[in-house]
């Protein structure tokens, strides 16, 4: 029992941050209609200036700030240089570019800090556990992450429904040639949210990288799941994505074990470890068929197209 | 006629000549390591060219046709690794399996339809990547040695390095020669009327979904025969083969060779692979390079070679 | 003559939009029947409905007596039914011929053949040449689309719905973004297959429609208000309240 609340917890913090990672997504192909796969990279950025930056300044909290500034500040040049020219061309267009930026990041951080990777040391006040039930107890960096992702993904919300801004990305979620034609600053509008979308990856990639990893290739590996989530939930809906990453990272982590598990009564321990990740993520694409056969749109579809 | 001396057709001319003496140039400067980069330009050119005929020809955009390399690959790993080495065996199997996973991967995507199909194609080939390296058996995430190649009861030695090479050359011209014929044909004209105008031919009569079924299978069978020359080729098969990212390196070689043409896919590519050994001579971080290139190809060259080619107007 | 196309209660709504509202209209074998309105009356989402591409929400179509309601798009053609559409829809990265031959290859069997050169097929290349010289753009076959003009592609449009050899022809607005002399080059085609074909026109252009229709059907918000022959449509006071009267303020 203590093991399934702590898989849960830990499907939780998974799915918090693949919502990071999502939400960007999603926001900027509702509204841009973009599709990023360079976002990775941006999420692989957050994770090596994080520990660059903690390095240097021997501040975990510093460190941590720092870099989700200088991953604002790449989102924002790489939106203004690369994605302007993008914006109304076809799909494969932008497939094509972002995935020249991928290759482009990949070897530029590999020039920098070289191909092995870097580690990122958790600060001692954050190293222990945490009892949050009685006689149950939770890694205190885990319980920080879920709760960070948690005051991020509300405010994310507040911004979305209760302000002025929020409500320009919702109507530029819906129908983006009224938004221009209202006489909004929309290259001023793209920015920022693209902005908010490499930010949100930044947080993403450095909040993993003293628990799973930092290092070149990251990105490719998790952006798909990101996609899956976007579709999953739909389309510019970051309600879709928090919902569709929740049940994405509980599906992973859960299956994951427990599919170990039954694939260890009847098979070796070496099988069980390498089909259970196989099967959790056969289980993830499955949802995504499902729901792209029965509601094409997405779970939460903001309505575009 | 008047029309077959162009630049084009000179450059195609001058490339397949080349290709075809190779080897020859090969034994007189000794240089062994040109055959073998060029058989597996050649392999890929054959991939590419199937990828084309989905992309280029019938503009479904795919993300997930790597997987097809693996699937070719592995059918003939598999069968190695359990001591079957007819190569009577094997390829037929990896055709067929290559096949049927295009029938029910194209089944599902291609009722969807611009991003949520590259999605969706690119979800199921991962999809498989992680269930081949699932396998512990056959090597899971390290990949297969493939102790000999296929064996086709001693009429082709696939061992002699020459040898394969013309082998995977004749297979090249083949495959372009069927697209060739299949894109000129009445199931090619569908095809490309799909690509071009959906709703119309939907309008004018068209149950359009069935012929891009059809045409997906097809790829993914030609896909599934690279396949299997890769594994006879680098004597190695691994899930990396069929990772995504793979699967915009083929999508990047239609591209940049030209979509819609036939030689396209080949000076891909070439074009790809030449740059690849040329640039990383010059500096081990040459994908710095390749990253803007290929944005600037998109931005301004979106026709590739070929059309770059097809520009070339002669007084 | 008998009805060859009858159109029962048909209805559609979009959200909260009445596209089409319990609209019922009958169409004789052989005559060409115009359908008009404002605006937004719902006559593009009418021919929409009658060629398959929208599905009504109730109501039923039959044509030649058959309960067509339920027949996919590319059914209809192949039963004799086909459409030219309001904005130009062609193949424009393919040739003019190519256009055409399509439309007639979708008549000519299945598609399922991989081998013989379908631009060398006679069966296939004479119908599209002959139905383009019908329309008169015998000498521009081999020009890609793209290459020709706005008239010329209206032309083309009508040229790919005869190539299917139809019984019945729903016209989409054919004048559409036509000069005068295009204009009249395409009512005296249309006066000319006349004689053939049984059309249902849907057009803005009120000199064409009274000099082309047999019957006139006048549309408002999706509603039919009035039915029957020009000189009764023309003299009708709802409709010249509702439509002509503002047409005439226009042409003066």
């Amino acid at each position: 029992m203590t093991l399934f609340i702590e898989q849960c917890l830990n499907g939780l913090q998974f799915g918090l941050l693949l919502f990071m990672l999502a939400a960007g997504l999603t926001l900027v192909f509702g509204i841009m209609d973009l599709v990023n796969l360079a976002h990775g990279s941006l999420y692989m950025i957050g994770a090596y200036f994080a520990a660059t930056f903690t390095a240097w300044t021997g501040s975990f909290l510093l460190g941590v700030a720092i870099a989700l500034g200088g991953t604002l500040l790449v989102g924002m040049a790489v939106e203004v240089i690369v994605m302007r020219r993008l914006y109304g061309r076809d799909h494969l267009d932008h497939v094509l570019a972002t995935f020249g930026l991928i290759l482009f990041f990949d070897e530029s951080v590999r020039l920098i800090w070289g191909p092995a990777g870097l580690s990122l040391p958790l600060p001692s006040w954050l190293n222990a556990p945490v009892q949050i039930l009685p006689g149950i107890y939770y890694s205190a960096y885990k319980l920080s992450i879920i709760i960070v992702s948690l005051a991020v993904a509300a405010g994310l919300y507040f911004l979305v429904m209760r302000t002025r801004i929020g409500m320009l990305i919702r109507a530029g979620a819906s129908n983006r040639e009224m938004v221009g034609a209202l006489g909004v600053n929309i290259k001023l509008l793209y920015t920022l949210v693209f902005g908010l979308g490499a930010a949100l990856a930044g947080l993403a990639g450095l909040m993993q990288a003293p628990i799973l990893t930092v290092q070149i290739g990251m990105g490719e590996i998790i952006i798909i799941l990101a996609f899956v989530i976007t579709v999953i939930g739909g389309i510019g809906s970051i309600r879709g994505a928090f919902v569709a990453a929740i049940f994405v990272g509980l599906i992973d982590t859960l299956g994951r074990s427990y599919f170990t598990d039954l694939i260890r009564l009847a098979f070796s321990k070496e099988t069980a470890a390498t089909a259970a990740p196989a099967l959790s993520s056969m289980l993830i694409y499955l949802l995504m068929a499902v729901v792209l056969v029965v509601r094409p749109e997405g779970l939460f579809s903001a309505g575009q197209k | 006629m008047k029309g077959w001396l162009n630049a084009r057709n000179v450059f195609i001319a001058i490339v397949l000549v080349a290709l075809t003496l190779l080897p020859v140039y090969a034994g007189i400067t000794g240089d062994r390591f040109v055959v073998t980069l060029f058989t597996r330009i050649i392999i890929l050119a054959i991939a590419a060219t199937s990828l084309n005929l989905i992309l280029g020809y019938g503009g479904m955009m795919s993300f997930g046709h790597a997987a097809y390399l693996g699937i070719g690959g592995y059918a003939v790993g598999i069968f190695a690794h359990e001591g079957i080495y007819s190569g009577f065996i094997q390829w037929p199997v990896a055709l067929i399996m290559s096949a049927l996973f295009a029938l029910v991967i194209g089944a599902l995507s291609l009722r969807t339809r611009g991003v949520y199909f590259i999605m969706i194609t690119l979800a199921f080939a991962q999809m498989a990547y992680y269930v081949v390296a699932g396998l512990a058996r056959y090597g899971g995430d390290d990949g297969l040695t493939i102790y000999k190649r296929s064996d086709f009861a001693g009429l082709v030695n696939l061992s002699n390095k020459t040898f394969f090479y013309y082998f995977c050359l004749i297979v090249l011209y083949a495959c372009i020669y069927i697209v060739w014929r299949l894109v000129n044909s009445r199931f090619g004209l569908v095809i490309q009327g799909v690509r071009s105008n959906e709703t119309r031919m939907r309008a004018i009569g068209f149950p359009t979904y069935r012929y891009r079924l059809v045409c997906f299978v097809i790829a993914g069978t030609m896909c599934g025969l690279a396949g299997a020359l890769v594994a006879n080729h680098t004597d190695f098969v691994s899930p990396a083969m069929m990772y995504w990212t793979r699967s915009g390196d083929l999508i990047v070689m239609v591209v940049l060779g030209g979509m819609g043409s036939l030689f396209g896919p080949l000076f891909g590519a070439v074009a790809l692979l030449v740059l690849e050994e040329v640039l990383s001579g010059v500096t081990e971080y040459w994908q710095i390079i390749l990253g803007p290139l290929l944005l600037l190809v998109v931005l301004f060259a979106r026709g590739g070679i070929d059309g770059l080619l097809g520009k070339v107007r002669h007084a | 003559m008998p009805d060859l196309l009858q159109v029962d209660n048909l209805a559609k709504r979009f959200g909260g939009i009445v596209a089409t509202d319990e609209l019922s209209i009958n169409i004789s074998e052989g005559e060409l029947h115009a359908v008009i309105g404002p605006n937004g009356a719902g006559k593009t989402t009418l021919i929409s409905q009658l060629s398959g591409q929208l599905v009504p929400d109730s109501g039923r179509i039959r044509f030649d007596g058959n309960d067509i309601t339920a027949v996919p798009m590319h059914a209809r053609s192949a039963l004799g039914l086909a459409r030219t559409f309001q904005i130009t829809s062609l193949f424009l990265d393919l040739s003019v011929l190519d256009n055409v031959a399509l439309a007639v290859q979708a008549r000519a069997g299945h598609s399922f053949r991989f081998w013989r050169n379908a631009r060398r097929e006679p069966e296939l290349r004479e119908p599209a040449r002959a139905a383009l010289d019908r329309v008169g753009l015998g000498a521009r076959t081999h020009l890609p689309t793209s290459a020709l003009s706005h008239g010329e592609h209206r032309q083309i449009e009508l040229a790919m719905a005869l190539a299917s050899k139809p019984r019945m022809l729903l016209l989409d607005e054919p004048m559409a973004g036509l000069g005068p002399e295009e204009s009249a080059r395409m009512v005296a085609m249309l006066r000319e297959l006349k004689k053939e074909l049984t059309i249902l026109l849907v057009e803005h252009d009120m000199e064409a429609v009274f000099a082309l229709a047999d019957r006139i059907t006048v549309l408002v918000y999706g509603r039919v208000i009035a039915s029957g022959k020009p000189e009764d449509i023309r003299n009708n006071t709802q409709v010249r309240d509702a439509y002509l009267g503002e047409q005439e303020a226009v042409h003066g």
